[in-house]
């Protein structure tokens, strides 16, 4: 069975005229199944560009992306948004809900989406909302619910529609320590009960811990790529993940 | 379907959200769709009431005068006037097919007296035909007869306008009055007819036998005993009278020994050339007005077009979000364009409301009769829902072909 993730050699550049900006280059790794992956590394190395490529919302200017085995890298925009709303659930920074709309419609937006109707939408985001926390918060809009709650309705967004994947940036940027700790947990629950392949933009390092992967970036570069041997938890009970990322050599 | 009804719902949410300015990016489309309403409805109104007085005039009616009229329109008198006699009316009836009837006129301007009361009005000498041609209906009394006509008794039947001005509210019937100082009896009162197409009160005139017209108070002006002003012909059918006037011009042409060479001494004319010209006019214009209305539905696109482009603009992290969650291409363009047809739609459907009132109120106000089509209001939604999609159209594509990423990022 191939990698969830496999990259090879993957680059990204931006030509501004007069310089070339590199924002990734060179990065071969691959990811399995079941990890939870923190990414890591200072200011403009090259995290969002990795995350953003290994979401499909970006095309990689060199390299190869095999996502479940299959190359995405020669696919055209409708088909990126297929394997988007099929296999991979976004979160961001700054929760990006739509405004004036309610939390449900919200998390229904991408079954809205899907190739085929969903007639159990509405169930189904409900669920979501639930699993989340949010039971009878769905008709409120974002900017009646607090930041932890608008960016649990991003969380509850993003797995409506049963994603493989989900990629978080810097997901907790904006919320108190507290309030991050309920995120991560809602994290490692999906990651060790629902089995979802996680990947996680961090600065901080005790987000960082609850991963058991630790991916660090340094101009567009992978500088280190390891196992988090005792990985915090915020789950009744420690159980034992293998490592799951390893670097090409 | 459920996506197009989830698109109207996201179009009408992004709407409302903009309330001023959705009304003010409607208002183009509302001014041009309610002024091709209104302009279509005053149109359509003009051209309907051409064709009702047309119909008062009499329908299938020919009428012949002498002399020639040239192609210019100007009257061509022959050394000796007139030309048309009884008899030509009587064989016209006689000899041609598609003529049912026709009439014999002499006319000429009296001074009617009645007790204390004078008026001056149109004496019309002719027969009882003239009724039936002219869709003349006695509403009191009787008309005159055919033997009124052979023994030239001295009675007439009065127009309305007549009527209320010799008689007020008198019934007239049965009484004396003085034509030229010859008395004459009222056998009968004509229905109200109103005005002609050329707005001449057509009630203002008085019918008696030709014979009683001619020797008791017009008077005959020519050596020819027998002339007429004119002589009214009635086709067989609306569809027969080309063939009608065919048959009357060869009669005539025969009759009065013309040479294959030599110009009608007659000219033949229908109602419906007479007033061909003032329908063209008010086709004109309202094609004038329809052009302005075009230009201001034009306007209105291109206001829809700016709005669409600021709110693809100010939207732009919502579509970048759409597109991460699995938005295709098809999708925002749908979403985009959806919106620009129903405010163009919106502002057709305020703007058919708009022009019907404005052409009431026009109908109320200057005494003009408008007719609102159901062909005019759909050809304006139509027209209008064409409008968003062209105009649009490239905001929506342009939307639909954002970058994701440059989206996401957009400030
Ligand atoms: N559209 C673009 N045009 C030019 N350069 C870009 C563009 N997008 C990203 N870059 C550059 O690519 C590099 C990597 O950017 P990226 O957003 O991946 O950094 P990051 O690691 O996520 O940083 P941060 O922690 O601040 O979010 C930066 O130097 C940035 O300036
Ligand atoms: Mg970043």
């Amino acid at each position: 069975m191939p990698s969830l993730i496999d990259v090879q050699h993957l680059g990204k550049s931006y030509n501004l005229g007069e310089t070339t900006v590199h924002a990734l280059r060179d990065v071969s790794l691959q990811i399995e199944r079941g990890s939870f992956v923190a990414v890591m590394g200072p200011s403009g190395s090259g995290k969002s560009t990795f995350v953003n490529l290994l979401g499909c919302l970006d095309r990689p200017t060199s390299g190869r992306y095999l996502l479940d085995g299959f190359p995405v890298e020669d696919l055209d925009r409708d088909q990126l948004a297929e394997i988007r709303n099929r296999k991979v659930g976004f979160i961001f920074q700054n929760f990006s809900l739509l405004a004036r709309t309610s939390a449900l419609e919200n998390v229904e937006l991408p079954l809205l989406y899907a190739d085929h109707d969903v007639p159990d939408a509405e169930e189904r985001a409900r669920n979501a909302l639930a699993s989340v926390g949010l039971a009878g918060r769905e008709l409120s809009q974002p900017s009646q619910l607090s930041g932890g709650q608008q960016q649990r309705v991003a969380i509850a967004r993003a797995l409506v529609n049963n994603p493989e994947i989900l990629l978080a940036d810097e997901p907790t940027g904006q919320l108190d320590s507290r309030t991050s700790d309920e995120i991560m947990k809602i994290f490692q629950e999906l990651n060790r009960v629902r089995g979802i392949t996680i990947i996680l933009i961090t600065h901080s390092d005790e987000i960082a811990a609850y991963a058991n992967h630790i991916i660090r970036f340094r101009d567009g570069q992978v500088v280190s790529n390891e196992p988090v041997v005792h990985p915090a938890y915020a789950g009744a009970q420690m159980r034992f993940v293998p490592s799951a990322v390893k670097v090409l050599q | 379907m459920k996506r197009l009804l989830s698109a109207v719902r996201i179009a009408l949410r992004a709407l409302k959200v903009n309330k001023v300015r959705s009304s003010l990016t409607m208002l183009g489309i509302v001014i041009g769709v309610a002024a091709v309403i209104a302009t279509v409805a005053v149109g359509s109104g003009a051209t309907q009431r051409v064709q009702q007085q047309i119909a008062s005039i009499g329908s299938n009616l020919v009428m012949i005068i002498p002399g020639s009229l040239t192609s210019s329109g100007l009257h061509m008198g022959t050394g000796n006037a007139i030309t048309l006699s009884e008899t030509d009316a009587r064989e016209l009836m006689a000899q041609c097919p598609e003529i049912s009837v026709a009439a014999p006129v002499v006319r000429g301007g009296a001074q009617v007296v009645y007790g204390d009361s004078n008026w001056g009005t149109i004496i019309m000498g002719t027969t009882p035909a003239y009724l039936t041609i002219r869709d003349l209906f006695v509403s009191k009394g009787a008309g005159f007869s055919d033997r009124d006509v052979d023994s030239a008794n001295k009675v007439a039947v009065l127009g309305q306008t007549v009527v209320d001005n010799l008689f007020g509210s008198v019934d007239p019937i049965g009484k004396s009055i003085r034509i030229k100082h010859v008395p004459f009896t009222v056998v009968g009162v004509l229905e109200r007819k109103g005005q002609s197409p050329t707005g001449q009160d057509q009630d203002d005139n008085i019918l008696m036998p030709i014979s009683t017209a001619k020797r008791k108070v017009i008077g005959s002006r020519s050596a020819n005993g027998d002339a007429v002003n004119s002589i009214l012909v009635q086709a067989t059918n609306m569809s027969q009278i080309e063939t009608a006037q065919d048959e009357a011009r060869a009669l005539l042409r025969q009759r009065h020994h013309l040479q294959p060479a030599e110009d009608d001494d007659f000219s033949i004319r229908n109602m419906q050339e007479v007033f061909a010209a003032q329908e063209t006019s008010s086709r004109v214009m309202s094609l004038m007005l329809a052009a302005v209305a075009s230009v201001s539905l034009i306007v209105g696109g291109i206001g829809i077009m700016n709005i669409m482009l600021v709110s693809v603009r100010e939207r732009t992290r919502e579509i970048g979000l759409r597109q991460a969650v699995g938005a295709k291409t098809r999708d925002i363009l749908t979403q985009f364009l959806v919106e620009a047809i129903t405010l163009s739609i919106a502002g057709g459907a305020v703007g058919i409301v708009v022009g019907i009132t404005a052409s009431a109120i026009v109908s109320r106000l200057a005494n003009w009769q408008t007719v609102i089509g159901v062909g005019s209001v759909l050809l304006a939604v139509l027209f209008s829902a064409l409008v968003g999609v062209a105009f649009g159209y490239y905001p929506a594509r342009k939307a639909a072909y954002l970058d994701p990423i440059e989206a996401l990022r957009y400030e």
